[in-house]
């Protein structure tokens, strides 16, 4: 298995090189953005308006940090499930958005728009919150404050470890992961 | 209560607010430190698992756990939504207060206090935060004594969405409580986050089966149910869903769930109601006697 470091912002042609299954560290700005950030940007886009962040070559992380002790940068921070944001995925992968970081499936419209669009989307592990924080080295809220959890970070990282569950080409880690080792009786 | 031989009431006396510095020291624990049986089941699941991929996701689990309990920070962002079962001694008379409000003021506290998310919107359509994680979901029930049983379990959202009830027909038996768990299970794929805990509630009515559901996943892991009928069927569960090859985080691999844990309930006589409670590995539990 390969483990690549990327920063960010990507290019197409960095994206382009990333394979199904490939491990990533990664350095850069990244943004975060759950349901209600989610809804607002797409209002704004619906309504032809310009939104909070530029996306063109970004990264959008599905999380919602805990608040931070005094002293330290943010509090545990790891992936919310994307599925939950898919109808929005598409319109700002329109917008030149690179890379979503989350957990579990993406609908067909977002693999779809992925291959359309070239981008990725990248599993970081749901849970290991505290050892994701680690990385983040600034956080500043830039959008939506009276979202609480929910506002907008502009998130400074340094080898923030993901794995490229959806790369540009079609190809699903989730189906391949859960085909290399289910049982086919498990369901009867 | 009244002896009737001597005449003297003797009830037992408990202030409110030692509702509300149990719940506030109890949330903040349970968010920091992982409870010791879910460790040992990953480093045996860690051993276990044959997918590079799911062996180093059970690694970054433990490693991440070490470090929320070092730095004293919640091990999931998701602090939860607080769920508190309480059994009241019917000989405890609460004085000091609303004992929900100050069950709810222990939420309060320790949320702030413990740098722990609030995540509770104030209504389900209109979706404001309320900013300090109440109101807690609260069950209480009535038995003989006089102490007080606090249960608290911070519940993580995304293993809450992929829960499910379903009223099964009597025919549907065994087989078909057990066909809509691995489809319940199999549908979550790594959206809970696998190595998951799975709570089943069979019986009751809709709502029963719910609450036990929940208050399985509240038994200590690992302890099977004392019925060898059903901890049968938590074995055979156990092994069907490990077979699903979701593997942790969903990357594929042979270690999906920890462990099947079931609770029942007698039930009508037109209905079989069974209920499948989601949790990550976190499952976040702690019970104190007051």
């Amino acid at each position: 298995m390969t483990e690549i470091k990327l920063s960010v912002p990507l290019t197409t042609a960095d994206v382009l090189r990333l394979k199904v299954g490939d491990r990533l560290l990664l350095s850069g700005v990244v943004y975060t953005a759950r349901d209600a950030a989610h809804k607002k940007l797409a209002q704004l886009l619906l309504q032809g308006e310009k939104l909070p962040i530029q996306l063109a070559g970004q990264i959008i992380y599905y999380a919602g940090p805990a608040p931070a002790r005094p002293g330290r940068v943010i509090g545990p921070i790891g992936p919310t499930t994307s599925g939950r944001m898919d109808v929005y995925t598409p319109m700002l992968l329109e917008q030149g958005l690179k890379a979503c970081i989350g957990k579990g499936a993406r609908s067909m419209e977002v693999r779809e728009a992925l291959c359309k669009y070239k981008a990725v989307y990248l599993g970081a592990t749901g849970g290991a919150a505290a050892l994701l924080a680690q990385t983040v080295q600034q956080a500043e809220v830039v959008a939506y404050p009276e979202l609480g959890p929910e506002a907008i970070y502009r998130l400074t990282v340094k080898d923030f470890p993901v794995i490229v569950i959806n790369d540009a080409f079609g190809n699903d880690l989730y189906e391949i992961g859960r085909e290399m080792y289910s049982c086919q009786t498990a369901l009867k | 209560m009244i002896d009737l031989t001597t005449g003297v009431f003797t009830v037992r006396k408990l202030d409110v607010a030692q509702l509300t510095q149990a719940v506030a020291e109890m949330v903040q624990k349970v968010n920091y430190e992982l409870d010791p049986n879910v460790l040992g089941s990953l480093r045996q699941a860690s051993a276990i698992e044959e997918s590079p991929y799911g062996k180093d996701v059970l690694e970054q689990l433990l490693q991440n756990a070490e470090i929320a309990k070092t730095e004293q920070v919640p091990i999931c962002q998701d602090t939860g939504f607080t769920v508190i079962f309480l059994e009241l001694g019917q000989e405890v008379y609460l004085t000091g207060g609303d004992a929900n409000e100050a069950l709810q003021e222990g939420v309060r506290l320790g949320y702030k206090s413990g740098y722990l998310r609030p995540s509770i919107v104030a209504d389900p359509l209109r979706r404001v935060n309320t900013n300090d994680n109440t109101p807690a979901v609260i069950h209480w029930q009535l038995v003989p004594g006089n102490n007080v049983r606090i249960t608290v379990m911070a519940k993580g959202g995304g293993s809450e969405n992929a829960s499910a009830v379903k009223m099964l027909k009597p025919a549907d038996g065994a087989a078909g409580v057990m066909d809509f768990v691995v489809e319940t299970v199999s549908q979550a794929g790594g959206n809970a986050c696998p190595p998951m805990l799975i709570g089943v509630g069979i019986g009751g009515t809709m709502e029963k089966a719910a609450a036990l559901a929940k208050k399985a996943l509240m038994r200590p892991l690992g302890q099977p149910h004392p019925d060898d009928y059903y901890s049968s069927m938590e074995r055979k569960l156990l092994e069907r869903l490990n077979r699903l090859g979701i593997g942790p985080a969903g990357l594929g691999g042979k270690i999906t769930v920890l462990a099947v844990q079931i609770e029942t309930f007698p039930t009508h006589i037109a209905g079989l109601p069974v209920a499948v409670n989601l949790n990550c590995h976190a499952a976040r539990h702690l019970t104190r006697v007051l």
